[in-house]
């Protein structure tokens, strides 16, 4: 009796072991990443000051010569276009599937938000260079007497907002669902339309939700790389309109991997970026997913 | 004051913006289905899907992508599997364990949440230069470790909303019957929620599947089967990337079949978990 005792309790400790151990590694792979990142960039950092490298805009490897801010600029303005398409799309449908829409819609709209949200992100590409590139390059860009090839900044404004749509839509959803009924239905009792209860109530109560949910998708669209990678044409340029092509930072790594390790300083110069990325999706992330926990009354 | 007529009209007015956009989001996922079904069907065909392309996947027409679907399935497999072995300790802790520390597991959960934004291409780039440091080169394994490095934060939050809803009289009344924290885990929590753990796994498996820019640096791309761990992989999305670059029509109607046959896989998977979910939903006691 007692022997099974105590093998239970050991059992017990080592269950407990094996998930505290599992628990702190998966928390710990942020604190790596930012580790090895850093590690190998400092060789770079060394180098050259930071504020150098973000406010140069000449990129010649062979040179020495490592400004990002051609990839900087293009990173966000593609995300900003992205985000401005994709942004009021999916605040009207999140309003309306939540407040207006019958169960039998909302029934229909959550397979059609999966299979979005699920669609990998170069099937996304394919579709860009099937249906966007022509598109632009034979009917949009003709039209404000524009030559291009198709391969340009909307092209992948265009299909990012596609990407990041599923991703914001569900959050919304979340935190509209999360609203308490009786608010509206005090305003309703006033005597006030359904859509003034949504504008001057639901809208500012939700306001810091909806500027988190905008935040997440801002940093999903900052660190999506394949879909830009194959639509946004990567000219490394600073791009003078919508008409022009980009070479976002996630391109920039996923682009020249092949070819760093013959160039000094260019595996280090890679690093940074792939640095930068990780850090500003994680400050974007935090802030925006405090918000949200703060909102659902999480923390 | 607005008058009544107005304000009705105000609202007829955004209710029909407001179905615009739901319209809009439909319309596009029918474009998207509709032109990668178009150039994939007549691509399509059963030699294509069962041999290795011939002279080389880049500039040889003849063969097909059995190496990027077997690749690509093997790794995701591995990746889930390894995913698998973090994200159940590490769910049932935070559900069992920590069930009474609801700020810490809320912090816990901020982390995770945070974890899951983290571009892919970033967790590439850290494997990549981990690789280099122990002296390893692209292989299935790293692919496999990279992937599942990333598809982990995913797998884990998707598992630990399942097992929030187990009710607390059903852990209360396991407690108080004896039983240690590990037992209640494994023998009630785990078995309460199986639907939505296989859904997690579902969910992170499609993930595995769908990224290019994780593999891209740490599997490879080959034009074989690989037969063992440490030889590298070719995946569906990265031959789809590769291939539909190339100057010969007969290698990107290969990228087109590629496209089909991964988006394919997407859906089953995405229709699957929702009929589990849709299947195993019963009304617990609260």
């Amino acid at each position: 009796m007692i022997l099974r005792k105590i093998s239970r309790r050991l059992k017990d400790m080592q269950t407990t072991i094996i998930m505290v151990v599992a628990l702190c590694f998966v928390l710990s792979t942020p604190l790596l990443i930012a580790m090895g990142l850093g590690y190998k960039s400092m060789a770079l950092f060394r180098e050259v000051p930071i504020l150098n490298l973000i406010f140069n805009s000449v990129w010649e490897p062979a040179s020495g010569n490592f400004g990002f801010l051609a990839y900087i600029i293009s990173s966000v303005l593609i995300t900003l276009l992205a985000i401005l398409i994709a942004g009021p799309v999916c605040l009207f449908t999140a309003i309306y599937l939540t407040q207006y829409a019958r169960r039998a819609v909302m029934r229909f709209m959550q397979p059609v938000i999966d299979i979005l949200a699920g669609i990998p992100s170069v099937v996304y590409g394919v579709w860009g260079i099937l249906v966007i590139v022509p598109l632009v390059s034979e009917r949009l860009a003709p039209y404000f007497n524009v030559q291009s090839t198709g391969y340009t900044l909307i092209t992948g404004a265009v299909v990012l907002s596609v990407m990041i749509i599923p991703f914001i839509l569900n959050i919304l959803l979340e935190i509209f669902r999360t609203l308490p009924i009786e608010l509206s239905e005090a305003t309703l009792s006033l005597g006030a339309t359904k859509w003034e209860v949504i504008k001057h109530v639901l809208m500012r109560k939700a306001k810091p939700g909806i500027i988190s949910a905008f935040g997440l998708g801002i940093s999903r669209a900052f660190g999506e790389t394949m879909a830009v990678l194959m639509v946004a044409g990567n000219v490394a340029k600073m791009p003078h309109g919508i008409f022009d092509p980009v070479y976002p930072l996630p391109a920039l790594i996923a682009n020249n991997y092949g070819e760093m390790m013959s160039i000094p300083l260019y595996d280090s110069a890679l690093m940074v970026a792939a640095l930068f990325l990780f850090l500003s999706v994680i400050t974007f992330n935090a802030v925006s997913r405090i918000a949200i926990y703060r909102l659902e009354k999480k923390l | 004051m607005a008058t009544r007529k107005f304000r009705k009209q105000e609202e007829t007015f955004f209710i029909y913006l407001m179905r615009l956009a739901c319209l809009s989001i439909v319309v596009v996922m029918g474009l998207i289905l509709y032109s990668i079904l178009k150039k994939g069907i007549p691509a399509l065909n059963w030699k294509i899907l069962t041999t290795v392309p011939e002279g080389g996947f880049y500039f040889g027409g003849e063969g097909g992508i059995l190496n990027a679907i077997l690749g690509s399935l093997y790794l995701a497999f591995g990746a889930t599997l390894i995913a698998l072995v973090l994200s159940i300790p590490s769910a049932l802790f935070l559900n069992v364990h920590l069930r009474k520390y609801t700020r810490l597991t809320n912090i816990i959960r901020l982390i995770i949440d945070v974890l899951w934004g983290i571009p892919s291409v970033v967790y590439g780039a850290f494997a990549f230069s981990v690789m280099i440091w122990v002296g390893m080169r692209t292989s299935l394994l790293a692919g496999m470790i990279t992937v599942a490095l990333f598809i982990t934060p995913i797998m884990l939050r998707s598992m630990d909303e399942s097992l929030k809803s187990v009710s607390n009289l059903l852990y209360e009344a396991a407690l108080s019957l004896g039983s240690t924290r590990s037992e209640i885990s494994v023998r009630i929590f785990l078995k309460q929620c199986i639907p939505g753990m296989i859904t997690a796994i579902l969910l992170s498996f499609g993930r595995a599947i769908g990224d290019a820019a994780a593999v891209l640096f740490t599997a490879g791309f080959t034009d074989n089967v690989p037969t063992s761990l440490t030889q590298p992989a070719a995946t569906l999305p990265l031959s789809i990337f590769f291939q539909l670059s190339s100057p010969l029509p007969e290698v990107r109607e290969r990228a087109y079949a590629a496209a089909l046959a991964l988006t394919v896989i997407i859906l089953i998977i995405s229709v699957s978990g929702r009929l589990i979910s849709y299947k195993f939903t019963r009304n617990d006691t609260k």
